[in-house]
């Protein structure tokens, strides 16, 4: 049994929020609106982000690992004592649904901005929650679970189920031991083979039986309860778009709830928020199909999503997180909370998703996003010059958008991720595009199995390159130039026209996309510039807009392109997609070359003394060929470069000249 | 200050006769650069490519920084000279900019007969020098050439302008402080040897690039050595043994990025500011020139129409406005930096030279540039004239030109004569640079003027012997002499000689102007100390 809270809600001045990134400053905006002093912590590795700039005050809590920092309860907790914090708010992640740091604050006499510890406790076990769901009457996913293993047990459990029924391994995992039914006709076999993978791989060939869940969708409900015994809802959220269970896009309300489904399932959501005698913010998950919905679990924290409920309610849930946690009744009752529009959320995350979704690391060099305002917004933590590391969570940003109805919402997203460009870390934003394209996504029909399956088209080859592809690259060449050369454009050398009292003037821009290399040339020509790409010359212009993006003119045709520079790669964003090339450097292909056959001579007369690499030996740059001394110094000669080394022309022993070739040596193409 | 009107109706159709007959001068010339430009013959640019060597134009344009201006020196030198072939006179010239640093490249082109040296080869690549200079501009010599062309060494070998004259530039040049680059890409023979040899710093083409003060050939004449070029004077023998070159490259683009840090590490002093306002554009279109200019060179028309096209806002403050009206002076800016222009609007008199002479001293004494815009006949003639003393007020004229210490630009927009040429900044009176538009002549004077005079001489003397002659026979006497001033006026004639820095395109002179200037401050202006001006 949990003890009675020592620490009763009560107003407090100032408020610690120990977290990071964007959530640390979208709860610090709302904290400062609300006149409460700011105090960030941050780890060492945060030390100039944005969170810790926004806030009144910072303390420093440990290494850049979140293990020694973000996650070290009794720093936290000594930070907010030694900035005299009145309240603790811990975002979501970290230390959000920790049951012991939730006790901690309460010792510490600060206030825990979420539940009472007794609701995190009753929905931290997800076996002990389903329970008392099951008896406040929350749906579940139907099932049988007990321990009669006769097949009319079984069958009689799969027909009250209703089929199809998933057969699996009491003590599986991993998917062995599983099996699916379709009809009662299929269960007899669908149980006989489970049970012998069940009894091979774990040694126990007890099965159970739940209803099978055809293309499942994730609903969830947020609900605020406060410490007058007040529960609400403030509508559903869908978020049925994920990818391993990390959702993607997030939107309110759900396109597939009618009224009355919608009202089932958030009085559900309060009904679970009233079990537990919930405070603050919660969000209850469901799955759902065209058969109903069943309670998964309860997240007693604030969601990462919440702002969509935010933009279709007009609702500030950390203002209410926060007057909840003063000790003042909700400030809304359901009847009063209303909904508006349709909003969605998609998760801007430095990852690769051609390499398989792995975290990204980098600097931001740049950052380019769509103008907030309404019906745009953009929480992120993030700014240029920050170091995007392995340490935290890879989420940079969220990009929300509303609009009238979901297909208004839809376009906006479309465009403002078209209008989104980080350079420094990979991102992403290509794939969530990708995404909001589909049609299923249009329409709504899809599932949480939805990404998984059509992850090869979302992640597909872009289009064979065309002229106005080269057209807006050569144009992202020029304006950078024109940008470098800003402080000098009044002079008449620096007008990018290429002007020469001779002859007209060409120049080649090669780019690579990573499989080929398209050769454009620039003509300088009296008229203006011209494109020549594939045989073809067009005059090409270009202007730079007000937006940041460029207008670019090949013909007499004009489309506006956005071009984000990463040293010497380039992200097109074009009518025709997200494009990345590498603009080869003329005069750089031997930047990093050095003098192979010369650095095998002997640098000045001396002796041999080892000889540590077999002719024919690949070797890495850097690898020790040979030794000789000279004038008493050992000098060691070493592989400029990688490549193999062909010959050695020298023994152990030998007094060699100076300049003399000591052995031969092929650096790798490069 | 003031701004100038219009001037022209450019609906009119002696506009458009106008337009269109420059125009069509234009149309040449843009087709004689282009040809020029191709350099060599298609096989030699063939064999060229195939030793992995980029042309001579496609080095430059890969020195410079991109899309910035290239102010070419005389593309369209040793035009039809040397049997036509010799494009640009093999070598291509001009101020363009590295890492930000306006520089002077001097680029051989190995596709015309080896890059070797003619009479005006050699001419072009001492102008450059000269052009460095004044300019104090760091030079980057792209070297590859046979060195001499051996059949008219006479005109190239001895005097005092000829080949040395190129190592004794680079020798005084970096006695200046002004940077000496080379960048050996192809055969540096006998003379050639010393202009990597004797640059401040070298750059070489493995396997490309060769240096030797005799080929193999000699060598073997010589001694009997047999020896290939590479192992001769290599890149590998002048970087790891005799040190004559200081950098080893791979390829062109290679060298090419060297030189550009090269000149990005030269520590150069900054260029004067020299009080440079932001530039704006001519009120009238510069391409408004075409019409302004009359297709006949003997018609009149007002210099102010052309002035308007060239200064920026078309504002001019003019000096004198009411005195000596046939040469008009006034202060103005192009593309920001401010000028004083000297300006023909007739035949000059004494009152004109004099108030020439006067606005020169005050341009002097205020550290601003001139700019001359040529277009005369020269000084009046007659009694009364030279009674007047006028002989002493052209003086006054070419003392002032000669010995100012200003930059000096000259224009030739239309005739180019006789003393006129001389008092308006002729090439004998070393401007930085000098053009002349596509309609403009040059010579001592008129063809039909000199037709005349020694026609009248010619009558004279028949008729002192008593002979007669008549008006057929004078015909067929004078048209030759006109024919011979139209050729050697023409300037094509005159750029194939180097006699100018190019022709230009009359809508491009604001330009080319400006260019010129923003090198020009480069260098410091020293001050001025004028001859005897006799009174």
């Amino acid at each position: 049994m949990t003890q009675a809270p020592k620490t009763a809600p009560h107003r407090f001045s100032s408020l610690l929020v120990a977290n990071r990134g964007e959530i640390a400053c979208r709860i610090i905006a709302t904290a400062r609106r609300m006149g409460l002093r700011t105090i960030a912590v941050y780890s060492e590795a945060d030390r100039d982000s944005l969170h810790v700039s926004l806030a009144d005050e910072a303390l420093l809590i440990g290494p850049p690992s979140a293990r020694d920092s973000y996650l070290r309860i009794d720093r936290v907790i000594g930070a907010a004592l030694a900035s005299g914090a009145g309240a603790i708010h811990p975002g979501y992640g970290f230390l959000s649904e920790n049951v012991e740091f939730a006790k901690a604050c309460d010792e510490a006499g600060l206030v825990f901005i979420g539940p009472p510890v007794a609701a995190i406790e009753a929905m931290g076990s997800k076996s002990a929650a389903k329970a008392l769901m099951a008896s406040s009457g929350v749906p579940l996913v139907p099932g049988y679970h007990g321990s009669e293993q006769d097949i009319e047990t079984l069958s009689r459990a799969a027909d009250s189920c209703g089929y199809p029924v998933l057969v699996k391994a009491s003590a599986g995992g991993g998917g062995k031991g599983m099996r699916i039914a379709d009809s009662a006709a299929e269960l007899p076999e669908a149980v006989a083979a489970a049970k012998r993978e069940a009894s091979a791989s774990f040694g126990d060939d007890h099965v159970l039986i739940e209803k099978f869940i055809t293309r499942p969708r994730h609903i969830e409900v947020q609900i605020f309860g406060d410490h007058h015994g007040n529960v609400v809802s403030l509508f559903e959220r869908e978020c049925t778009l994920q990818r391993r269970h990390q959702k993607v896009l997030e939107e309110a309300p759900s396109s597939r709830l009618d009224e009355s489904q919608r009202e089932a399932i958030c009085e559900a959501a309060r009904a679970a928020g009233r079990a537990v005698g919930y405070t603050g913010a919660g969000t209850v998950e469901f799955v759902a199909n065209d058969d109903g919905f069943y309670f998964i679990e309860m997240n007693t924290r604030l969601q990462v999503e919440h702002p969509v409920t935010e933009m279709i309610t007009g609702l500030d849930l950390v203002e209410w997180q926060l007057r909840v946690a003063f000790g003042e009744a909700l400030p809304l009752g359901q009847d009063k909370i209303v909904r508006q529009g349709h909003s969605i959320e998609a998760r801007i995350y430095a990852e690769d998703p051609q390499s398989g979704f792995l975290p990204a690391t980098g600097t931001i060099s740049q950052w380019r996003q769509p103008e907030p305002g309404p019906g745009l917004r953009i929480d992120s933590g993030f700014r240029v010059g920050d170091t995007i590391t392995a340490n935290y969570d890879p989420m940079i940003a969220k990009l929300i958008v509303s609009g009238d109805d979901r297909e208004a919402a839809l376009d906006r997203m479309a465009a403002a991720l078209d209008a989104f460009q980080v350079a420094g870390v990979k991102t992403n934003i290509a794939f969530l595009r990708a995404l909001v394209g589909r049609p299923e996504v249009r329409s709504g029909a899809m599932d949480t199995g939805f990404i998984e399956r059509e992850l090869a088209d979302l992640l597909a080859p872009q289009a064979p390159i065309a002229a106005a592809d080269l057209a807006a690259a050569a144009s992202a060449v020029l304006a950078r130039e024109q940008a470098e050369a800003a402080s000098e454009t009044a002079s008449p050398w620096n007008r990018g026209d290429g002007w020469t009292l001779g002859a007209t003037r060409r120049r080649r821009l090669d780019f690579e996309d990573g499989t080929e290399t398209h050769e454009a040339v620039l003509h300088y020509a009296r008229s203006g510039l011209e494109l020549e790409w594939d045989g073809a010359v067009a005059p090409l212009g270009w202007t730079l807009r007000e937006d940041g993006r460029i207008d670019v003119f090949l013909g007499d045709r004009k489309e506006a392109i956005g071009a984000l520079w990463s040293e010497r790669v380039v992200e097109l964003v074009t009518p025709r997609g997200r494009r990345r090339l590498h603009w080869v450097d003329p005069l750089g292909r031997h930047e990093a070359a050095s003098d192979p056959a010369g650095s095998f001579r002997a640098p000045m007369p001396g002796i041999v003394q080892q000889i540590l690499a077999e002719p024919g030996a690949r070797l890495e740059r850097g690898a020790p060929v040979l030794v000789m001394e000279a004038m008493k110094m050992e000098h060691t000669l070493r592989a400029p470069a990688d490549g193999q080394l062909v010959a050695i022309n020298c023994r152990v022993g030998d007094l060699v000249e100076e300049g003399e070739t000591l052995a031969e040596f092929e650096a790798d193409a490069s | 200050m003031p701004v100038l009107p219009s001037g022209v109706e450019v609906r009119s159709p002696q506009f458009a006769a106008n337009a269109a007959a420059m125009r069509a001068l234009v149309d040449r010339l843009r087709g004689e650069l282009e040809s020029a430009a191709m350099g060599g013959s298609a096989e030699a640019r063939a064999r060229h490519a195939t030793r992995g060597k980029l042309l001579a134009r496609q080095r430059i344009d890969l020195l410079l920084d991109p899309g910035t201006a290239f102010l070419e020196i005389a593309p369209l030198a040793a035009h039809g000279l040397y049997g036509g072939q010799v494009h640009s006179a093999g070598i291509i010239a001009g101020v363009g900019r590295i890492r930000g640093r306006d520089c002077m490249v001097v680029a051989n082109d190995a596709t015309i007969k080896g890059g070797t040296y003619h009479p005006m080869t050699v001419k072009k690549h001492l102008r450059a020098q000269d052009i460095a200079f004044d300019n104090r501009l760091p030079c980057i010599y792209m070297v590859d050439s046979g060195g001499a062309f051996l059949p008219q060494q006479d005109e190239i070998f001895p005097d005092e302008r000829n080949f040395g004259r190129i190592f004794y530039n680079q020798a005084r040049l970096s006695a200046a402080g002004i940077p000496q680059i080379a960048i050996v890409m192809g055969s540096c023979t006998a003379g050639g040897a010393y202009v990597p040899a004797m640059c401040d710093e070298s750059i070489i083409v493995r396997d490309q690039g060769t240096i030797f003060l005799g080929g193999p050939p000699l060598v073997k004449a010589a001694t009997g050595e047999i020896v290939t070029a590479e192992d001769l004077g290599g890149a590998e023998v002048h970087s790891r043994q005799s040190g004559v070159t200081d950098h080893y490259a791979h390829d062109d683009h290679h060298a090419i990025g060297i030189a550009r840090d090269l000149v990005a590490a030269a520590n150069l002093p900054a260029p004067s500011g020299r009080n440079i306002v932001p530039p704006r554009a001519p009120l009238y279109p510069e391409e408004e020139l075409y019409g302004v200019i009359p297709s006949d060179l003997r018609t009149p028309y007002d210099v102010h129409d052309v002035i308007a096209r060239i200064v920026d806002g078309s504002q001019f403050e003019e000096f004198k406005a009411l005195f000596g009206t046939t040469l008009v002076c006034g202060t103005a800016h192009i593309w920001g930096h401010p000028v004083g222009i000297v300006a023909n609007n007739g035949v000059l008199f004494s009152e004109s030279a004099q108030k020439g002479a006067h606005f020169i001293e005050l341009c002097s004494q205020r550290n601003i540039p001139l700019v001359f815009l040529q277009n005369i006949t020269g000084f009046m003639v007659g009694r009364k004239y030279e009674a007047g003393g006028i002989a002493k007020d052209g003086a006054k004229l070419v003392t002032a030109v000669a010995t100012t210490s200003v930059p000096k630009y000259t224009v030739v927009i239309g005739g180019s004569y006789g003393a006129g040429n001389y008092g308006m900044c002729g090439r004998a009176y070393s401007p930085r640079f000098m053009w002349m538009w596509p309609n403009a002549r040059i010579a001592v004077m008129g063809g039909e003027t000199a037709a005349s005079v020694l026609g009248i001489l010619r009558r004279e003397g028949i008729e002192k012997a008593g002979g007669s002659w008549s008006a057929e026979e004078e015909e067929a006497f004078k048209a030759p002499i006109r024919e011979q001033y139209e050729t050697q006026g023409n300037p094509y004639y005159a750029t194939a000689r180097l006699w100018d820095d190019g022709i230009i395109d009359p809508a491009d002179t604001r330009r080319v102007l400006g260019l010129a200037l923003a090198a020009g401050t480069n260098a410091p202006i020293e001050p001025t100390r004028f001859g005897v001006f006799r009174m």
